[in-house]
């Protein structure tokens, strides 16, 4: 199981913004190892993310976005109290989910 | 080249995995390959659904002026337009052009931020897809002291 | 090969740096790259390379991966582990067993239970000994970013955190704290190696630079956040969390100096060097570096 998110979502008038850290290589493909040989690409391919269980994002991410990825989005009529869950999933297959409470 | 059937067959593999991986069914996640694989901004932008890209005021890319790092570099895609379906932020000389794409909802803001690793100094676009497939863009330069793919 | 120019006044100082990763085109591309961008930073009607180079690390300020070091910091300082399955919340970091808030700028310190001046590092080695049963020359030896040296680095982001912005002192009040500042001091100025460079070569001056990273000057305090002050810290290029030790036997690499041992007198004795000068400047580790 991957490492986990930091998460800070702050409520703020009618919306509540939301800042996503993420442990992950990312590795674009593009890079050679010592040996010479291309380290596979291994990123994050898709996130999404949901208030109180429903579905509010949905992103799809290629190799170009950095190693340990940062995020941030705004979501619509959140509140402190609401939970706000992201998810990730990877092109090995992994996958990650945190949850945090609006503040 | 994927003819229609075996783009519909993977599709319902990948929302099949993503059900049992816990995802809820969202029928736009699954990743769309094509427009990752693009090698221009146009193509890209085609792959994902979207016609002759336009240059637009209602289109905000932002960035740096110039990166210290290229591995690391803050962009942000917004658009003001209602109805737009996708975001989308492009690297233009980048070997992996598309960098990210952003499905908008009612739910959430028309605004995301992310960092990108840059190859080289290049211009970096925010392309707003709407409904109808008009694609609206716009660009700024970024200019990489040390470019961001190596190690 | 890159070539790196350190201009200081009427001296020019060329720095080869042979990096085995970099390919000869790669280098190329760099070269002109670098003198593009320092020839379009002069072009630059309203804003200069320098002031566009801040705006871009203040965008990055929010957001700082080191966050997630942190954490796993936080959670290993609380977790039964080694062959004594014990916790480090028994550690003395120099204020007493236990207390982490406030250690960060005080360290390097003179120890009396291990008779010797320790930094952050190699204290966390002795409690990863003591309490927990580790072998602390092990861990010395296993290299940077490798086994328990990233259990030890999440741990130093953590406990830096917990001094986040508050003002460096170092005591200089027992005579081995005093002799390890005249051996740190002795240090920075020793020329070495085979291109006869020392700490000083870079960092003695007001005003240096290489390429477009201003050097600051360590023989004096440098400055909130500057140096000694800002390490710790995740490096974007690598996307690597450098407590200070690494960052020192990265200055040894690119020295060409054989490395100094973890842990090392040496090491430490630079540390109360560069401490001492920074007394009364806020630390904001851990930083995010280019």
């Amino acid at each position: 199981m991957a490492d986990p998110m930091r998460i800070r979502a702050q409520a703020s008038g009618d919306k509540a913004t939301v800042r996503v850290l993420m442990s992950h290589e990312m590795e674009s493909g593009q890079r050679r190892d010592a040996a010479g040989k291309l380290v596979p690409a291994w990123h994050i391919t898709e996130v999404t993310a949901a208030l109180n269980g429903k579905q509010v994002l949905a992103a799809e991410w290629g190799p170009a976005v950095s190693k340990n990825p940062f995020l941030q989005f705004a979501i619509k009529g959140a509140k402190a109290g609401d939970k706000v869950a992201v998810s990730w999933k990877d092109n090995k297959g992994d996958s990650r989910t945190d949850e945090v409470t609006v503040s | 080249m994927q003819n229609r059937r075996e783009t519909l067959k993977q599709s319902a593999v990948v929302a099949g995995l993503l059900a049992s991986a816990g995802f809820p069914q969202f029928a736009h996640a699954a990743f769309n390959k094509a427009a990752f694989d693009a090698k221009s901004v146009q193509d890209a932008v085609k792959a994902a659904g979207g016609g002759a890209i336009a240059e637009s005021k209602d289109v905000t890319i932002t960035g740096p002026d110039i990166a210290e790092n290229g591995a690391v570099v803050p962009l942000g895609v917004s658009t003001s337009l209602a109805g737009a379906k996708q975001l989308l932020i492009l690297v233009e000389k980048n070997p992996s052009v598309l960098v990210a794409l952003f499905h908008v909802s009612d739910a959430v803001e028309a605004n995301f931020s992310t960092r990108a690793k840059l190859g080289q100094s290049s211009d970096v676009y925010a392309v707003a897809i709407m409904a109808d497939g008009k694609a609206l863009f716009a660009k700024k330069e970024v200019k990489v002291t040390l470019g961001g793919c190596g190690g | 090969m890159l070539v790196w120019r350190v201009k200081s006044k009427g001296l020019t100082l060329l720095l080869f740096e042979q990096n085995k990763e970099v390919t000869m085109q790669r280098s190329r591309l760099l070269f002109w790259m670098a003198a593009a961008a320092l020839s379009c930073a002069s072009a630059l009607a309203q804003k200069t390379a320098s002031q566009g180079i801040d705006e871009y690390r203040a965008m990055l300020q929010d957001g700082n991966p080191a966050e997630l070091f942190e954490a796993k910091g936080e959670g290993l300082w609380t977790q039964k582990r080694g062959p004594k399955n014990a916790t480090l919340e028994k550690c003395d970091l120099g204020k007493g067993p236990g207390v982490v808030k406030g250690v960060f700028v005080e360290l390097p310190r003179f120890f009396a239970d291990t008779g010797r001046v320790q930094d952050l590092e190699s204290r966390l080695l002795t409690c990863m000994e003591t309490l927990q049963g580790f072998n602390a020359a092990e861990i010395a030896k296993t290299g940077f970013g490798k086994g328990e040296q990233n259990n030890v680095t999440a741990l130093a982001t953590w406990i830096a955190s917990e001094s986040k912005d508050m003002r460096f002192n170092l005591s200089q009040s027992h005579p081995q704290e005093k002799t390890f500042y005249e051996v740190g001091k002795r240090l920075f100025f020793q020329r070495g190696g085979p291109h006869d460079f020392a700490c000083a070569s870079c960092h003695g001056e007001d005003g240096k630079r290489i390429r477009l990273q201003d050097l600051p000057n360590l023989t004096k305090n440098p400055g909130d956040g500057v140096g000694f002050a800002a390490w710790p810290a995740y490096r974007v290029s690598n996307g690597q969390m450098w407590g200070m030790q690494q960052r020192l036997n990265d200055c040894y690499r690119q020295q060409r100096f054989p490395y100094p041992g973890f842990g090392s007198d040496a090491t430490i004795a630079l540390g109360v060097y560069l401490g001492v000068n920074s007394k009364g400047s806020a630390s904001i580790a851990p930083a995010i570096k280019r």
